[in-house]
């Protein structure tokens, strides 16, 4: 474990409103990159914009996910970062729905009728709904007022958010394509590590 | 046969190949689509200013080189398309594989300005430069009781990478009613801004069915068959629920996942707005091929 101890011990020196500040900043140089339709926002970026921020929350929400097992199986510890994670991946999914919402759809009443008709629209729009309670809980004032208990079971919302949302990804492609499948096995497998028992690795003594 | 249908607009009217390889920077500065339009050759068939060949040539669906709209540019330069043969079999009088300079010569190559209607609502305005399919069918005769054409795609495996991820059951195959096949709109495109085919746009021939999905308008032909039954074709056979044989643009019946009644025309940048889809992509003449036909069911 000297190894996953030299590595905790480099986080400790790194603080979490890093992954903020580059949440922000990666968004923001995506945003400018669809405007000048720089690489690969050349020829269509609306559609691409709204991928490539569709696919950071999905990445943000297994990486909040991964924290737990992570730290049981390698013992390296990113749980004072997993509150960055989790709210920056909100901000990801906020930003995919606002891209889909003003520059895609491009109206109000459509966007509720893609919402209400398309099943991939209803399942993505369900997981953002889960998040937002997550997303304005995530500070130490609400854990206090719900007290640990409620808080850790309202968090457990972040399971079904995150499965709905690969469940979006999968729905929306045409064919037989290996990426949302794969982000859909990972993200269940994350979480059956938090119901299937597993042998606890004995000390030496 | 040939010279079958016009376009309203006349090849002064495309854009100057000066101009359309620096549109992009001509651009910078202004906003939106409006603007181009006036400039271009505004016509009674809406805003023709067709894209740049730059847009035509890096947003491609062409699945046996990837999945993503950029992969058929990065990864079409593989495809090997010379020397090219296409079988010609079925009921036709003249089977045989043909050379494609064979196949084509005598015939006539037109210019065809054509709006092209993506399944997934986005679309370009393209110049193709083609052959209407109906002379080549003349000229390897087709027989009476013939009445679907039926086409294929090559298959390089070891040049198409989606080939061997095998999203589609590849050979990728299309098919026409005979009927829809002669239309005079109906062409074997082999050109576009009168430069050949780029691989990504299905070199080095290609079919155009304008007032369909592109995906029916397959790309790289190798052989073509005329048979006297529905053939079958790849996206119906991935999913016959949300493609069927006829995909005709329609915007009154929707894409079971999404909605078909508007588009984006792509070159608009971020802040395009969407535009209405015309039934059949702004082509009523071909309205009659449908006559007693419910094309909501016959999707």
């Amino acid at each position: 474990m000297a190894f996953a101890q030299s590595i905790n011990g480099g986080l400790r020196r790194i603080p979490a409103w890093t992954i903020y500040i580059v949440g922000v900043i990666y968004a923001g140089w995506e945003f400018w990159r669809a405007l000048n339709q720089m690489g690969p926002y050349l020829v269509e970026p609306i559609n691409v914009l709204e991928r490539s921020y569709g696919e950071v929350a999905l990445i943000l929400l297994v990486a909040g996910l991964a924290v737990t097992p992570l730290r049981k199986w390698s013992g390296v510890n990113l749980i004072k970062f997993r509150r960055a994670i989790g709210v920056t991946a909100f901000f990801y999914v906020l930003a995919h729905f606002l891209v889909f919402a003003i520059l895609d759809v491009q109206s109000v009443s459509r966007v509720w009728e893609e919402i209400v008709k398309r099943p991939y629209v209803t399942v993505g729009m369900a997981s953002f709904l889960m998040l937002i309670p997550l997303a304005v809980t995530s500070n130490n004032p609400s854990i206090r007022k719900m007290g640990a208990g409620a808080w850790r079971k309202l968090h457990k919302l972040a399971y079904p958010a995150a499965v709905l949302g690969t469940i979006h990804y999968l729905w929306l492609v045409k064919g037989f394509q290996l990426e949302p499948i794969i982000y859909c096995v990972v993200v269940l497998g994350l979480i059956a590590t938090r119901y299937v028992p597993w042998e606890r690795q004995r000390q030496p003594a | 046969m040939a010279y079958r249908w016009n376009n309203t607009l006349t090849k002064a009217d495309i854009t100057p190949k000066s101009a359309y390889l620096n549109r992009r920077q001509i651009l910078a500065g202004t906003v939106g689509l409006g603007a181009i339009g006036l400039a271009g050759g505004a016509s009674a068939q809406g805003n023709m200013e067709p894209n740049t060949l730059e847009e035509i040539t890096s947003y491609n669906n062409y699945y046996e080189f990837g999945t993503g709209k950029n992969d058929p540019a990065q990864n079409a330069h593989q495809l090997v398309t010379s020397p090219w043969s296409i079988k010609v079999d079925g009921m036709v009088d003249r089977p045989g594989d043909y050379g494609l300079d064979d196949l084509l010569a005598g015939l006539s190559v037109e210019d065809r300005l054509y709006r092209f209607r993506c399944v997934e609502a986005w679309s370009m305005v393209v110049p193709w430069n083609g052959i209407e399919l109906a002379d080549i069918l003349a000229k390897v005769g087709v027989q009476s009781g013939a009445r679907y054409v039926a086409f294929e795609t090559v298959v390089q495996p070891e040049n198409m990478i989606g080939v061997q991820r095998r999203v589609l059951d590849f050979p990728y195959v299309e098919g026409l009613r005979l009927d829809e096949a002669m239309h005079p709109l109906t062409i074997m495109a082999t050109g576009i801004y009168d430069e050949p085919l780029y691989n990504q746009s299905g070199a080095p021939i290609r079919l155009v069915v304008p007032w369909k999905y592109g995906f029916k308008s397959i790309k790289s032909i190798v052989r073509i068959t005329l048979t006297d039954r529905e053939p079958p074709t790849s996206w119906n056979k991935a999913n016959a629920r949300e493609y069927g044989f006829y995909s005709n643009v329609n915007p009154n019946v929707d894409h079971p996942r999404w909605s078909q009644a508007t588009e984006r025309r792509i070159g608009g940048g971020l802040f395009a707005s969407r535009q209405d889809t015309l039934m059949f992509n702004g082509y009523p003449e071909v309205a009659p091929l449908y006559a007693g036909q419910d094309l909501s069911v016959d999707i």
